[in-house]
């Protein structure tokens, strides 16, 4: 099945301008920055506006014509949407809100039970299911919207900023639900302006600005060639490819021990935000598995953190604040030691 | 515990003062009416024929008034604040002009319009042989005229503060606008529906002006609790005083049974 998208809406002062096609089992994510025009393209998808010019078909099917004007509203659409701040429905307790796509069309009550019952399960939150939205944390209700969505067995699914509201724990759990969730009857869209997400989480990425796409392509295509601000923006997250095995992650000469991930055995594109490293005069102590011994090639100060080049055996760029690097020159110590902990190192299929 | 720490430091005396003064404005009248009733008498009073009369009217058509409010009023309240219907701002204005009207105002705009030789009562008349003034449709009407802005008002702010976004999810879930209205719509909103019908059921209990202008006083047909208390006053001022404490004490009870709900949703802290 594929979704064919080729609109143009004109929302507030941005001509918003798009033409791509999604097939099913894949998962594209749309990128850029805020007010790019990302959420007004998944609105027009899903049926909530329509376009001003241009069409959207599914299978061939119609669901937008500007010029036609045929119009399929958003309840007669096989797509599910996650809003960003879930929007569960908050006089219904949890197991209500997943059945509610059921009842609404049409499914008895004890159907919409089971299957709310079953796609809870799914995701792993059947204990939440007496519980009122107002009861959950921004994880909990996250992952029933998501159960929710899943419930009345979409052949598209929508996700706008799904990990943007969760802290940082909570974050890490909705991407590897998010990543389990792939299947090949599914076709999924993902509004990120969060490039790491995207690169990891997607098999194509769309970047998007001021209204229009920049650039198509797979995540090493984008690498490759990065033409956006939000590719280079990645390009900026040190990138690297490197061969996976189980938690083991040889880059080069180096060894890296990743946290809990998605990918499968074999090439990957691994990326170390360059905030999530630390540097040392001594080997440090305690929790971080991944240590190594390295040294600094140049330093740029022009931004409000410092930003370092690291010499071999890894040449990643590093972000300390003022007073941290400081700290760093000042101290006896003779050596450079860098560190990262291995739930920072992100990896996806290459 | 010192008398400075009774004290609330952040309370200015002035505040204090005024505020204790507008206390006493509200409370006096009530003391006294409760001093001044001869409850000995109350049971004759209940055993009056016209009283039970009255109250029995009174409660009838108010309700029926807060009934039909509800059936119309949830319905225009959704459309000022949802629809894109040009002229909303006048609409509004328009359809709630009656609750700050003077009710007299409103009886004779009532009878110009619906009167006998009103511009629409006199068709009702000529065709259907309908005549509304002085019966007791006539009253819901009059009622109705000048209650069901305060619905109207409150649920459209409820319909305001209720999430679009929800809305939209449940769309994308299958429902129709309408299934979204009833199951989503509607229960996020029933605070301020069930303060809105208690401020319009309130205020056509109490109405007077426009039902003794457009309704008249009948006995059984028209004359309702107020416009009984009113008329008693110049005959039996003992029943006036005790028509009078028996509103107090229902209004207390509606009062008491919904503070939370009511409260909250007219505040807006829901």
């Amino acid at each position: 099945m594929t979704l064919s998208v080729d609109v143009r809406r004109l929302v507030g002062s941005l001509q918003l301008d798009a033409s791509f096609a999604v097939e099913s089992g894949e998962t594209v994510a749309v990128v850029g920055p805020n007010g790019a025009g990302k959420t007004s393209l998944l609105r027009m998808i899903a049926g909530l506006s329509a376009a001003d010019e241009g069409r959207i078909t599914w299978n061939g099917t119609v669901w937008d014509d500007a010029s036609s004007g045929e119009f399929v509203s958003p309840e007669q659409r096989p797509v599910s949407y996650v809003f960003q701040d879930h929007a569960l429905i908050p006089h219904l307790n949890v197991l209500n809100n997943v059945a509610f796509g059921v009842r609404a069309n049409g499914g008895r009550r004890r159907v919409a039970r089971e299957r709310a019952t079953r796609a809870l399960t799914d995701v792993g939150s059947l204990e939440l299911a007496d519980r009122m939205p107002s009861e959950l944390s921004g994880g909990e209700s996250q992952t029933v919207a998501i159960a929710r969505a899943l419930a009345t067995d979409p052949k598209l699914m929508l996700f706008d900023e799904p990990f943007a509201a969760l802290d940082a724990g909570a974050r890490a759990q909705a991407r590897r639900l998010f990543a389990s969730m792939s299947n090949e009857s599914l076709a999924r869209i993902l509004v990120t302006h969060d490039a790491v997400d995207a690169l990891t989480l997607a098999d194509r990425i769309i970047a998007l600005e001021s209204g229009s796409i920049v650039q198509v392509g797979t995540p090493s295509e984008l690498l490759a060639t990065p033409r956006s601000h939000f590719v280079a923006e990645i390009l900026g997250f040190n990138p690297m490819s490197g061969e996976l095995s189980g938690d083991q992650l040889s880059i080069g000469t180096m060894i890296l021990t990743v946290g809990a991930h998605e990918a499968p055995d074999g090439s990957v594109i691994a990326i170390i935000r360059p905030r999530s490293v630390s540097l040392h005069r001594s080997r440090p102590e305690g929790s971080p598995r991944n240590v190594w011994r390295t040294s600094i090639t140049t330093v740029d100060r022009t931004s409000d953190r410092v930003r370092v080049q690291l010499g071999a055996p890894l040449h990643i760029a590093v972000e300390v604040t003022p007073a941290g690097f400081e700290a760093l020159l000042t101290d006896t110590g003779e050596d450079l030691w860098a560190s990262v902990k291995a739930s920072e190192i992100a990896v996806h299929p290459a | 515990m010192s008398r400075r720490d009774r004290h609330d430091a952040r309370t200015p005396i002035v505040i204090l003062s005024l505020g204790i003064v507008a206390v006493a404005f509200f409370v006096l009248p009530l003391v006294a009416l409760a001093i001044r009733v001869p409850w000995s008498s109350l049971f004759d009073a209940l055993g009056n024929d016209a009283t039970i009369e009255a109250l029995l009217l009174s409660v009838i058509t108010s309700l029926i008034t807060t009934v039909l409010a509800v059936i119309f009023g949830v319905p225009l309240a959704w459309l000022l604040a949802r629809s894109n219907l040009p002229g909303r701002q006048t609409i509004r204005g328009l359809c709630t002009l009656s609750m700050v009207l003077p009710p007299v105002v409103a009886g004779v705009a009532l009878l110009a319009s619906l009167g006998r030789r009103g511009v629409v009562g006199q068709i009702l008349d000529d065709w259907f042989g309908v005549r509304l003034p002085f019966t007791m449709p006539a009253v819901i009407v009059a009622q109705l005229f000048v209650a069901m802005p305060f619905l109207v008002l409150t649920v459209e702010s409820g319909f305001a503060r209720s999430s679009m976004t929800v809305e939209e999810a449940a769309r994308t879930l299958g429902a129709t606008p309408w299934y979204v209205f009833s199951r989503v719509t509607i229960p996020a909103t029933r605070p301020a529906i069930v303060a809105g019908a208690v401020l319009t059921w309130a205020r056509a209990l109490g109405e007077f002006g426009a039902t003794i202008t457009f309704a008249g006083n009948f006995p059984g047909a028209t004359r309702t609790l107020p416009i009984a208390t009113y008329l008693a006053l110049e005959t039996n001022v003992d029943d006036a005083l005790l028509i009078s404490m028996l509103m107090v004490i229902l209004s207390l009870i509606i009062l008491v049974a919904l503070r939370g709900r009511w409260v909250g949703a007219i505040g807006g802290v829901r």
